[in-house]
């Protein structure tokens, strides 16, 4: 993790209440997919915890749902803006066990993260397919993003306004199996993915943080093998870790 | 050249900035970041005798000036802190730490300081008798002058080191709750703990904490602690550790003003990793602008003339 000054370069609406944002700064401190930031903004107290997308060297691209007055914030920055972030938090998603046909279920803004995991694992040769659920069509985002990587993307929403209706579990498709899974979004989308799916896999939480480097206890989470941070043991665990 | 170095109870400490329970870990994180040697000393996290989970999430919350926090004293235990712990603190820290310690019956709080007494590198024991988040316990022994008094009598009968009391603001009269450690014997006073709070979601109409209530922190809390500070150094004869959204070198300068000889730093650790080494920096310069040559000259000065 390094504290540093990044510079916001583009800001772009992508769906509802949805930017995806490019920041300009040093990015060796993010390490895999899966980890995240911590922003510091005016008027606010506490950092606010946002997971990297994907980021290549000195740029990275976040995509922020306006949802509390931090992220209103966010979303609301120009371009040019400077902002204060704790940079390359967390582990990241497991890449060591080179799944060959991974299963991705992003529900939401849950959907980020899973973008930089999908070139990273078709960069060591998975044949990534990707299944993503969102509220109604207004939500749905990076779509196109996820197709211009050449995979297979599924789209379900809550009202069926896009895609199968129901949530990412109810568009698994039926004639592709996958030997690993990697989910991020609601939780109740993760505690179905862990009880429902039969193959191993690894799903990022989200928790209200305190401090987002392992200080504060804020973020605990009950496992296995005792009480880990959520910030700094995760956001990712394995499947087999959690205590639901 | 300005002097920031100040004394508890015997110990010097190189400048008088001591991260707070419960904001620092046991130093591990902070130590990755920067030499925590530059601190006067830290207040490691709030260790019961048993090991603690601690309350369900969400445990955090934003608020104006500030956060609440309703942890509730999660740690690894008193047994896991000494052999685990310590050892790795050895390796990075080389200055005496403070062991705050929490209970759930003056037996808890008499056991936990026993143990922490035979460690060398505990300088002090900081004995929480203000922790808002948990239930039969903690914060309970604090808000009665009696019940605070029982407990630093308990302590004090089993550890010769120096005992500072870390006290509640939840309470009517801070000052006689103070006077009544400091007749039990308190070596020191450490004051404020959260103020109890509640945030509410305005989307779901229910507490933002799973908790309900939680610890209020941060800069909005300062002047509260300036003032029971203020209240208790007119009390007690012992030195007073004041702490409460102490975010800048002038909030440490104003503490001591009104009567702490050492200044804790909480929530600010959290906001800015740095914010520790940032004031220890930024002490000089404004000891400087404010024509003070030796930091200890001003404790208490907000009291005379």
């Amino acid at each position: 993790m390094k504290q540093g000054v990044y510079t916001l370069t583009h800001s772009r609406e992508l769906a509802r209440d949805v930017r995806e944002l490019q920041l300009m700064g040093d990015t060796s401190p993010l390490t895999a997919p899966g980890q995240f930031v911590n922003i510091r903004l005016d008027g606010c107290f506490l950092r606010r915890p946002i997971s990297v997308c994907c980021w290549q060297p000195g740029s990275l691209t976040l995509i922020v749902k306006a949802a509390g007055r931090g992220t209103q914030a966010l979303v609301q920055l120009k371009p040019g803006a400077q902002l204060d972030l704790l940079c390359g938090l967390g582990n990241g998603f497991d890449l060591t066990c080179r799944p060959a046909r991974p299963l991705l279920l992003g529900g939401g803004l849950g959907a980020a993260p899973l973008y930089g995991l999908a070139r990273a694992l078709l960069a060591q040769g998975g044949a990534p397919t990707v299944v993503l659920g969102f509220g109604g069509r207004a939500d749905v985002f990076y779509e196109q993003e996820f197709r211009a990587l050449g995979v297979p993307v599924q789209i379900a929403t809550l009202d069926g306004s896009a895609g199968v209706r129901g949530t990412a579990l109810d568009a698994l498709p039926k004639n592709a199996p996958y030997d690993l899974f990697y989910a991020c979004g609601p939780l109740p989308m993760l505690k179905a993915a862990c009880q429902t799916l039969p193959t191993p896999g690894f799903v990022s939480l989200e928790e209200r943080m305190g401090c987002g480097f392992g200080a504060c206890m804020g973020c605990s989470c009950q496992t296995t093998a005792g009480s880990k941070r959520v910030c700094k043991e995760g956001p990712v665990f394995a499947k087999g870790e959690l205590v639901w | 050249m300005v002097d920031t170095r100040v004394q508890l109870s015997g110990i010097w400490l190189d400048n008088p900035i001591i991260p707070a329970s419960g904001t620092f870990g046991y130093g591990q994180e902070f130590a990755q970041l920067y030499d925590i040697n530059c601190l006067g000393s830290f207040s490691f996290k709030g260790t019961t005798l048993q090991p603690r989970f601690g309350n369900p999430t969400p445990r955090i919350a934003e608020a104006p000036a500030g956060m609440l926090n309703a942890v509730g004293l999660q740690n690894p235990g008193a047994q896991q802190v000494i052999e685990r712990e310590l050892p790795r603190l050895k390796q990075i820290f080389h200055k005496p730490v403070m062991a705050n310690i929490s209970g759930f019956s003056v037996e808890d709080y008499v056991r936990a300081c026993a143990l922490f007494d035979r460690e060398e590198q505990v300088g002090w024991l900081e004995v929480n008798v203000s922790c808002p988040n948990v239930h039969g316990g903690g914060m309970s022994f604090g808000t009665s002058p009696a019940s605070a008094a029982e407990v630093t009598r308990a302590v004090k009968a089993v550890t010769h080191k120096p005992v500072y009391i870390k006290l509640s603001p939840n309470v009517t009269d801070i000052a006689a709750i103070a006077s009544a450690c400091e007749q039990a014997g308190a070596d020191g006073i450490s004051l404020i703990n959260t103020l109890l709070a509640m945030r509410i979601d305005l989307k779901t109409r229910r507490p933002v904490l799973a908790n309900g209530t939680g610890g209020l922190s941060g800069p909005a809390i300062l002047p509260v602690a300036v003032r029971m500070v203020y209240q208790v150094y007119q009390a007690v004869s012992i030195p007073i550790i004041g702490m409460g959204g102490v975010s800048s070198a002038e909030d440490v300068l104003e503490l001591m003003l009104a009567g702490a000889t050492a200044v804790e730093v909480g929530a600010a650790n959290l906001a800015d990793p740095f914010a520790c080494p940032k004031i220890i920096d930024g002490l000089p310069a404004a000891m400087q602008r404010l024509g003070i040559r030796d930091i200890k000259e001003i404790i208490g000065g907000a009291h005379h003339g």
